[in-house]
């Protein structure tokens, strides 16, 4: 056997609680990694995430700056780390940290030599749920036909071009179905209240929802895909346990949508699946799944795949996986001494 | 008015209290002033021991001392029956 | 031995949730210098509050936006947006560069020609330009851009049966995809007003329609929407020379374009966001030269940028005047400078900065202003290290409407000065005083006694 290269990989999303961050599930496909042998920096955001204190899989952590402050102060924070560490790649894994990171990708490859696979910032744009229609043309795949309204006074008109019932949505989360134009009313005042102005109100569609987590490589080609099913939810909607499909045309119509729009890195694709057998493809995030891992566990260790693209290395799309292996999450309750929480509290880093 | 004698300091600023199981974080003169509390020294004392150590006048002192005693006792860290 | 340096004691409870603080580092330095001069030198020489302008940071906004127009595009004119900052020494570096002046009222106007703007170099935009407005503006050969019927039938009846004629364009609003639609202004576009309004000044000799005129609103943070006001406006202007063989000479895209100020609500810093002026410049250009214009009959593009050239080329010096504890524990501190100064911070999340050195503890408080009104406030959260009275700070980006907009309003309105390219400061605007305000005051004789 040769000997597997040493590489240091920084990873976020370390929130492995009961509604999941991505981190954890990338950091153990790492780990488990047939090429690379590699050294993990955890990125938290948070002096509790959980992934801050499973030091079998974390070798080390840093605190970085919250979006919200602004790039400038994450670049600082991951100057400082990059001297301590020495990265080569990072994964980045949380929605709201991704436009951050995509806008620093090439002073982080020209200034620190550490490398990113992340789609650009059109890429990232195209599949805003605002934009998922315009996407869903543009790929070659159905999406629920959806519009912006900016009022309820707009709510009368949408009979014109939708029939109830109709899917109330908000610019960013909640969403909720209503059967007549009384109760959009009512939805559009609780949603926009929320979460303010545009509302999405969407085509209602029915049948089994089916998800796929997928990695392209930016040229056009689909490197892996991996179908689930969720077979059990918590109730915060989050998937308890999945299981791999055999289902060829939904990975065509991934094939589809990541070659045509030459994604670059890590997706889930949320799809429904019609009693007709149609598909109609609900949201697009643009990274890892929580249940990434899943992939692994059938044969295509996605997380592996995109470091060694990040890294230059030629990587030929997986032709099979297992079909009808199941993941069961779990949780799980570590110990953890004060002055862990008080390195990381005080000094940012554990 | 004093200090709950059970809190745990730390020299990084790192105060932990085991009671109600809260943290927080102070700079020196605060990590000064609660080891004096600790000792049982008065704010008479705390004073005139901060006025020795920094450069720094009696009346800033004690406007300060009472803010930040203001704050211990929001924090509940400061034990009222005394 | 010598005694250590002291910070007043401060504890925080170590929330689960966000941390700003590693180790010892921060996120701030201190901002000891503006472009180049200590701020303690100009709070000595001007006092404090002071607004600090940057005449090289001026010329350096309005040499790149030219660039990223120019660059893309052979005839583009900006006009300097008076209401953005209309203090005379502003107006005249960007006149000195070559911007003309787009005004908003008569007394922007007039401040236009003191300055010494040719009237053909002055656009003339609004809703309320009376009959004599007008006037003036015709004799002085401005262009006028016409923003309601009234104003268009006044026109005409001031011109009828006369020699004189009136170079005009139409403001003209539209659905660019963006909220809110600003349809208060000008004439609309998908409903035909705009076309009627056409049609009208085409029918009278004595108006010249020259150009055409949008402005889709503020703080616009899609380039996109740029486009589709062109390509709204292009479509206007070559179904005129269709129609009635009449090329159109000048598109005025209008002003909007965002600063790297962030607004408040938003989740991100603004400077992460905002598109580039290159972004902007591009959306429009391509737009026009996509457009089925002959290449001899491209029309020239004008920009009425305001924020996005002056925001960043002025800061505001204040210093402590107290900090307090309010009941729920949070810490408050209190400004020399308020929302009488800073207007803008009725919208914008200003970033402020400690004018000295600091140690590296931070604490979250609440920034108020100095009048007894309990809207001012500045921040209502901000993080930021100890400060103590007497400490100094420095506003960011104040540049636009803030000298416009500020009030006299408890407070008297302090210094303005400026920094020129070889850093030597000039005052702009004395201080007011209690004469000043007296001035346009009168008192009736049997009040003048109190006694």
């Amino acid at each position: 056997m040769t000997s597997k290269k040493k590489i240091t990989v920084a990873v976020s999303g370390l929130n492995n609680i009961d509604s999941p961050g991505p981190g954890i599930p990338v950091i153990r496909a790492l780990k488990e990694s047939e090429h690379f042998d590699v050294r993990i920096i955890g990125l938290s955001y948070e002096t509790l995430e959980p992934g801050l204190y499973m030091r079998d899989l974390v070798d080390k952590s840093y605190s970085i700056p919250l979006p919200s402050s602004g790039i400038a102060s994450l670049l600082e924070r991951l100057k400082y780390i990059q001297e301590m560490e020495g990265i080569q790649v990072i994964i980045p894994n949380f929605d709201a940290e991704l436009h951050s990171f995509i806008k620093l990708a090439p002073q982080l490859k020209s200034d620190f030599g550490i490398e990113t696979f992340l789609p650009s910032q059109e890429q990232f744009e195209s599949r805003h749920k605002s934009v998922l229609y315009e996407f869903g043309e543009e790929n070659g795949v159905k999406v629920p036909y959806s519009k912006m309204i900016f009022s309820a006074a707009e709510i009368p008109a949408l009979k014109n071009e939708f029939s109830y019932p109709l899917v109330i949505k908000g610019k960013y989360y909640d969403a909720s179905i209503a059967a007549t134009s009384e109760q959009a009313t009512n939805y559009f005042h609780k949603i926009s209240a929320k979460w303010g102005l545009p509302i999405i109100v969407q085509e209602f569609v029915s049948g089994n929802e089916v998800n796929v987590t997928a990695i392209g490589d930016g040229k056009g080609n689909c490197i892996g895909a991996v179908p689930m099913r969720k077979l059990y939810i918590t109730d915060k909607g989050k998937a308890w346990a999945g299981v791999s499909l055999d289902d060829q045309q939904l990975i065509e119509i991934t094939n589809r949508v990541i070659g045509n729009s030459k994604w670059k890195g890590g997706c889930e694709l949320e799809f429904i699946k019609t009693k007709d057998g149609e598909y109609y493809l609900l949201e697009m995030n643009p990274r890892f799944p929580a249940w990434v891992y899943l992939a692994v566990g059938c044969g295509q260790n996605h997380p592996e795949a995109l470091v060694r693209m990040a890294l230059g290395e030629d990587v030929k799309p997986f032709e099979t996986y297992d079909i009808g292996k199941l993941f069961v999450r779990y949780s799980f309750d570590q110990i953890v001494d004060l002055s862990d929480f008080e390195r990381i509290s005080t000094l940012g880093e554990l | 008015m004093q200090i709950n004698k059970n809190i745990a300091i730390s020299d990084s600023g790192f105060i932990f209290n085991p009671s109600s199981g809260d943290s927080f974080s102070t700079n020196q003169v605060g990590l000064d002033i609660i080891r004096l509390m600790k000792e049982g020294k008065k704010n008479e004392e705390i004073i005139s021991e901060i006025v020795a150590k920094f450069s720094i006048d009696e009346s800033t002192v004690e406007k300060d001392l009472g803010d930040f005693s203001l704050m211990l006792r929001s924090y509940q860290l400061l034990n009222e029956n005394d | 031995m010598s005694k250590l340096p002291y910070e007043r004691p401060f504890i925080q409870k170590l929330n689960t949730g966000s941390m700003n603080k590693f180790g010892t580092k921060t996120e701030f330095a201190p901002v000891t210098h503006l472009d180049g001069v200590a701020v303690k030198q100009i709070s000595e020489e001007y006092g404090s509050p002071c607004f600090v302008i940057s005449e090289r940071q001026i010329r350096r906004n309005y040499q790149n936006a030219v660039r990223a127009f120019k660059t893309r595009y052979p005839k583009v004119q900006f006009a300097w947006s008076y209401k953005t900052n209309y203090l005379s020494a502003v107006c005249n570096v960007f006149h000195q560069e070559g911007s003309w002046a787009e005004v908003v009222s008569i007394f922007e106007y007039k401040k236009a020609l003191q300055n010494g703007v040719e009237g053909n170099k002055i656009i003339f935009n609004g809703p309320d330009k009376s009959l004599e407005d007008l006037k003036l503006a015709v004799e002085n050969n401005s262009l006028i851009h016409i923003d309601h019927f009234d104003e268009l039938y006044m026109l005409v009846g001031l011109l009828e049966g006369g020699k004189q004629k009136a170079r005009v364009a139409i403001r003209v609003n539209m659905d660019t995809g963006i909220y809110p639609m600003w349809d208060r202004f000008g004439f609309n576009y998908e409903n035909g007003q705009a076309w009627n309004a056409i049609i009208k000044i085409l029918a009278h000799k004595e108006l010249e329609l020259v150009g055409l005129h949008c402005h889709i609103g503020t703080y616009m943070l899609s380039a996109n929407a740029y486009a589709t006001a062109a390509y709204k406006l292009c479509d206007l202007a070559l179904a005129i020379k269709a129609k009635y063989g009449q090329a159109i000479q000048y598109l005025d895209l209008g002003g909007g374009f965002a600063s790297s100020n962030t607004l408040k609500g938003s989740y991100l810093q603004g400077a992460d966001i905002i598109p580039s002026i290159d972004d902007y410049a591009e959306a429009i250009t391509s737009t026009v030269l996509n457009s089925n214009f002959p290449q001899d009959e491209l029309p020239t593009i004008i920009l009425e940028s305001g924020r996005v050239l002056i925001d960043d080329a002025a800061w505001l010096i204040g210093s402590v005047i107290a900090t307090k504890r309010l009941s729920d524990g949070r810490r408050a501190t209190i400004m020399d400078f308020g929302v009488n100064l800073l207007f803008n911070a009725f919208w914008y999340d200003y970033k402020i900065s400690p004018a000295q050195e600091f140690t590296h503890h931070m604490e979250d408080m609440v920034i108020y202003g100095p009048l007894c009104m309990n809207i001012d406030c500045i921040r209502e959260n901000i993080n930021l290290p100890l400060l103590n009275k007497g400490d100094q700070v420095v506003v960011h980006k104040v540049g636009a409407y803030n000298m416009t907009q500020w009030m006299q309003f408890i407070q008297m309105r302090p210094k303005i000065v400026m920094v020129d390219m070889e850093g030597k400061t000039h005052l702009l605007r004395e201080s007011e005083s209690l004469d000043t305000m007296m001035v346009l005051e009168r008192m009736p004789d049997h009040l003048k006694k109190i006694k």
